[in-house]
């Protein structure tokens, strides 16, 4: 909502400045967003009527003017504006005159001739953006008068960030209503007297559907000049509202929209066959809106129409074919009361918007009609002339909507607010707010009025007084409830933790968006079938991310092309998937790793990151848990170098490097290793049980089995661990040896034994038993045979 | 006996010139080994009158212990000598860098996050989560938004299919919360929301936390409280300003916007808040004639932007790497 300041003011003139006008309107709900002079400061600058024109004897572009600028003489004034010409109005500034900018104005000799002022331009007084010639003034201004006068122009343009609740602001008088409210200071509508009926012609009027036009107001008004020029007054307040003069009756509709609040709509009458219906579309109709924009109608769409055709979609748009022309000389004005619940999700479906449209939806006083239909009268009829018919007044009580009385009790204001407000001060503010309220003690009994839909709970009241009594005004208190411990159960990791653990271990955290490249996700796995985003901000962010890939990868590519050497990247989010009819959205953990394993530095040689060097992290990441992988394959990884991980034997995610053709496909220079998680079992970790440590000696073993290449190490791990005694407290493989000395296809593990007993010294026999049980199991089980 | 002194005198000077144990070892030899100077002269001490002999031989033995004295001495000023040496070999460039792996670090917002997550905690904020793809009715209707209300247009919704939506605040976790926990409930919701909106201040992805304070009593001057207090110990600055606006979000009643500014600043606004709407807590099966409280959506991409000088927020989610690492 933008308007004049000024205009404001004639209904409520707070005694505050522009800025402190400001403040109370921000503190009270009614947020500025903006608020700029409608002219920026220049001084001496008059209304001036080139009286007449000459060449100049030496100056092909310029002209010699003689202004009369309400003086005795007139000023001989040089100008080269190319519209410059007899018997125009245009802004004068004199000698002395400062213009925006800080420009002076001299007198001066131009090219010969003496100069003794400027004829002025839009853009050169700051008015607007028009540089093309001198601004034409309305020849109706007196010479000589100043023209930030005669403009008005130190005004105010404001505009304010109404809330979807207070479509009552959405006028000037509404505003101007609560501004009387917030800071005390009187308010007067402008008085509109009923215009006495002078001409006997009527439509009559079917409202067919009352539910959605509960009351439908209009009448005719004969003999006016369409032609007439708007004032200049009006036309100045439209545009300070952002709106174009367009002609005088359909810029009174537009004015009194912007004064009480009520849209109105004017057709010319020869347009018109027989009484005018309202009612819904039917199947095949179709309407020309004012926009241009042809609809086919659909049926929950209600229409203003006659007795042949659709006119308009009710309290949106006017249809093409019957708005006012220049030669109108009868019109239909029309003022209604449209239900919200008709009007809403209409603009959205429709694809447009209307500042009818925008108002009705959001409820416009139901009451107001008349008095809106009265003032356009008087407007239409001062300016263009003309007699007014009476008035139609069709209303259906059942369907206006109803406001009932609500109870306010001074202890409920008390206790939601956490402030005592005096009974006196809540009456005083509803008082201020217009609301009608029987005061009983600290309780009240309020009415709603006819244009707010936004009271009809006892909370809506008390945001109201809080709102006049001052939310500034409700002290800050320090929490004094009574403080409850929160649990914080030891076995629980949280979120921040997981990620602080990979961060202490090198890894940088990224954030990427939840949608990615469908693209980019049918690349990773053909087979994926992401939730698509119906109305992507982007072509390439229109589907959820399945899995964390597609952000890391980005994140890598992004970087690589500004030069990043080697990267550790995770992210840790929730990805997307169908599940049954609805979707699962799980939060992992993934995580890619790229280029050296650490910097290039002097004290190590420089190495690539590889499959052990992540999974080495994942170890210490997940522990005392304990990771394991097992091979399979994945669509975006390398067959041969990607794996299932489990976590103490439960599948939990998969890691692996990224699979050549993907990387040739991304443009990477080389393989990231990349892997992905659950969370939901890192954010468990098992309470720890303090055993005593046994003071008996620790004996260590070392086995050396030659095997063949294809047997995974962990499955032969996992069979001597099952089948070891207690007292082996550890088995650890410790070198891979294939080569010299071994037969092609086989390899050689070493592998670690130590043994400790928690109540004796283990003797030799038990040594050697628990060495050659652990020999025979790898001989039976895996073929294996020590190598020598 | 005159002899006496001159071998001390010649002893010590030997082992002096001795550059090394062997060396030393042999000058010992010279002196008190078995052909030594000093035991030629214990040999001699027979030749001597038993009257004599005792004094001589004291004599010889202080000698023999002062030369093993000062051979001790040569001894050790060797093996320093020696010691020195080898800790001159061993010095090291003690300028050279560390050997060092890579430095990791939060993203702004998650350290952002985990601040907003432990002032609450100190309150007595439980954190809660929810999901991301949500239902019309968690993201809107009980929230007191129905279908085609004017107050949906204030957030342009991202949909995926199944008309389900992309939430676009954090405050159906509210909802969610109280389906399944009863008062008093005390919690804040951290999490990633979506709107269609892209420019230096909107990204179509950012975070929200929510917070939630329902009890008997929890009142908007409780909220301006923990609020207030909130953002003086997240800022850790003393001229934070902080101002409450009434505003409409359908779900609380009164409503109010919170600006905040530091010093003569401007007034930027950082969070919705207000007490829960009591439809919502109907829908919840909560009385709001027993019950009622705050609840609070504040933007940790915006607090950090105003922590950590960042201006625009599209850096957060472009994840360049020279960015990010001022975060370590």
């Amino acid at each position: 909502m933008k308007f004049s300041e000024n205009w404001l003011r004639t209904f409520c003139n707070p005694a505050l400045d522009s800025a402190a006008l400001c403040d109370a309107l921000t503190m009270g709900g009614l947020e500025v967003e903006e608020a700029r002079p409608a002219a920026p400061p220049f001084t001496n600058v008059v209304v001036g009527r080139i009286a007449s024109i000459a060449p100049h004897p030496d100056a092909e572009r310029l002209r010699v003017c003689s202004v009369d600028v309400g003086a005795a003489a007139p000023l001989q004034i040089v100008c080269g504006a190319p519209n410059a010409a007899a018997g125009m109005w245009a802004p004068c500034a004199l000698e002395g005159a400062v213009l925006p900018g800080g420009m002076t104005i001299t007198r001066a000799k131009m090219r010969g001739m003496e100069s003794n002022g400027m004829l002025c331009s839009a853009k050169e007084l700051g008015i607007d953006d028009d540089a093309s010639g001198l601004l034409a003034l309305d020849p109706a201004l007196k010479p000589g008068t100043s023209l930030r006068d005669a403009l008005a122009l130190d005004d105010t343009v404001i505009t304010l960030k109404i809330t979807p609740n207070r479509a009552d602001c959405l006028s000037v008088a509404g505003i101007a209503r609560d501004v009387s409210a917030l800071t005390g200071a009187s308010f007067t509508l402008p008085s509109v007297a009923a215009t006495p009926v002078t001409f006997d012609g009527m439509r009559s009027v079917r409202v067919e559907a009352p539910n959605g036009c509960p009351r439908f107001v209009a009448r005719l008004i004969d003999g006016i000049d369409a032609k007439a020029p708007t004032p200049t007054w009006m036309k100045q307040r439209l545009e300070r509202s952002g709106l174009r003069s367009i002609s005088a009756v359909v810029d009174v509709t537009n004015y009194v929209m912007l004064e009480l609040g009520q849209p109105l709509h004017a057709y010319d009458d020869r347009l018109l066959d027989g009484a005018v219906v309202v009612r819904f579309a039917r199947e095949g109709e179709t309407l020309t809106l004012l926009n241009g924009q042809v609809l086919q109608l659909e049926a929950d769409l209600l229409l203003v129409a006659d007795e042949k055709k659709p006119l308009g979609l009710a309290g949106i748009m006017g249809g093409e074919h019957s708005g006012i022309a220049d030669d109108t000389t009868r019109v239909y004005l029309e003022g209604a009361f449209w239900s919200p619940a008709v009007i809403q999700g209409k603009m959205r479906r429709l694809g447009f918007n209307s500042d009818a449209g925008y108002r009705f939806e959001r409820g416009v006083d139901f009451n107001g009609c008349q008095n809106a239909v009265e003032r356009a009268t008087q407007l239409i009829i001062e300016i263009c002339g003309g007699h007014a018919g009476a008035l139609s007044n069709v209303a259906s009580n059942d369907h206006l909507p109803s406001r009932t009385a609500v109870h306010v009790r001074g202890a409920r204001i008390a206790r939601i607010l956490g402030v005592t407000i005096p009974p006196e001060a809540t009456a005083h503010a509803f008082t201020l707010l217009g609301l009608p309220h029987l005061r009983s003690g600290d309780n009240f009994l309020v009415t709603p009025p006819s244009r707010r839909f936004d009271l009809a709970i006892e909370e809506d009241f008390i945001e109201e007084t809080a709102r006049v009594y001052g939310y500034d005004n409700i002290p800050a208190v320090p929490s004094a409830h009574v403080a409850r411990m929160l649990p914080d159960p030891e076995v629980a990791r949280s979120r921040i933790a997981i990620k602080r653990s990979l961060v202490d271990m090198g890894w940088q955290e990224i954030v990427t968006f939840g949608f990615v490249s469908s693209l980019v996700e049918s690349a990773l796995d053909p087979a994926a079938r992401p939730v698509r985003v119906q109305n992507p901000i982007a072509a390439h962010l229109d589907v959820m991310r399945t899995t964390l890939l597609p952000g890391l990868i980005e994140t890598l590519r992004t970087n690589v092309n500004r030069k990043a050497p080697h990267a550790h990247l995770f992210e840790l989010g929730r990805t997307f998937a169908h599940e049954g009819a609805g979707f699962a959205q799980p939060v992992r953990l993934g995580g890619l790793a790229y280029g050296p394993t650490l910097p290039e530095q002097w004290g190590l040689p420089t190495r690539d990151v590889d499959f052990f060097d992540v999974k080495g992290d994942l170890e210490a990441l997940v522990a005392p848990a304990g990771l394991t992988t097992r091979a399979a394959t994945h669509p975006a990884l390398h067959p041969g170098r990607s794996a299932r991980i489990l976590l103490d034997g439960v599948d939990a995610g998969w890691i692996g490097e990224l699979h050549p053709k993907l990387v040739t496909h991304f443009v990477l220079p080389k393989a990231p290793v990349v892997f992905e998680l659950d969370v939901a079992p890192l954010e468990v970790r098992p309470m720890p049980m303090g055993q005593s440590v046994s003071r008996q000696p620790v004996v260590r073993r070392d086995l050396a089995l030659v095997v063949d290449e294809a047997l995974p190490v962990q499955t032969l791990l996992d069979a001597l661990h099952a089948a070891s005694p207690v007292h082996v407290i550890a088995l650890e493989l410790f070198d891979v040896y294939r080569g010299h000395g071994l037969t092609e296809g086989r390899k050689s593990l070493a592998i670690l034994v130590l043994m400790q007993d928690t109540s004796r010294t283990l003797t030799d026999a038990d040594i050697d038993a628990t060495e050659a049980g652990l020999l025979a199991i790898a001989r039976q089980h895996f073929g294996a045979t020590l190598r020598q | 006996m005159d002899n006496l002194a001159k071998i001390i005198a010649d002893a010590k000077s030997e082992f002096a010139q001795c550059a090394d144990p062997a060396a030393l070892e042999n000058a010992k030899a010279r002196f008190l080994g078995k052909a030594g100077a000093l035991t030629d002269l214990l040999k001699g001490l027979g030749k001597l009158s038993a009257t004599e002999r005792p004094a001589a031989g004291a004599a010889i033995n202080d000698a023999k212990r002062v030369l093993e004295a000062a051979l001790d001495l040569r001894r050790a000023e060797l093996t320093d000598a020696k010691l020195a040496t080898q800790l001159a070999a061993d010095a090291l460039d003690v300028s050279l860098p560390g050997r060092h792996r890579s430095v990791g670090a939060l993203h702004p917002l998650s350290r952002t996050l985990e601040r907003v997550e432990t002032l609450f905690r100190s309150l007595g904020f439980a954190v809660a989560d929810g999901p991301e793809i949500e239902d019309d009715f968690h993201n809107f209707t009980a929230l007191n938004t129905p279908e085609n209300h004017p107050a949906r247009s204030m957030q342009d919704t991202f949909y995926v299919e199944g008309g389900m939506v992309l939430r676009t605040h954090t405050s159906p976790i509210q909802v969610r919360y109280m389906e399944t926990h009863a008062p008093p409930i005390k919690v804040i919701a951290p999490g990633r929301v979506y709107r269609v909106d892209s420019d230096a201040t909107h990204s179509p992805m950012f975070h929200q936390v929510e917070g939630l304070w329902i009890d008997r009593n929890v009142t908007f001057a409780d909220l301006k409280g923990v609020i207030t207090e909130f953002l003086r110990h997240f800022f850790e600055r003393d001229d934070l300003k902080v101002r409450f606006r009434p505003s409409f979000f359908p779900f609380t009643e009164p409503s109010a916007e919170i600006d905040m500014a530091f010093g003569d600043g401007g007034w930027l606004e950082i969070a919705g808040s207000g007490q829960v709407h009591p439809n919502v807590l109907r829908a919840v099966n909560i009385d709001p004639e027993q019950y009622q409280g705050f609840a609070f959506g504040m933007g940790p991409d915006r607090l950090a932007m105003l922590r950590y000088g960042v201006n625009d927020i599209r850096q957060y989610y472009e994840n360049d790497l020279r960015f990010l690492r001022q975060f370590a």
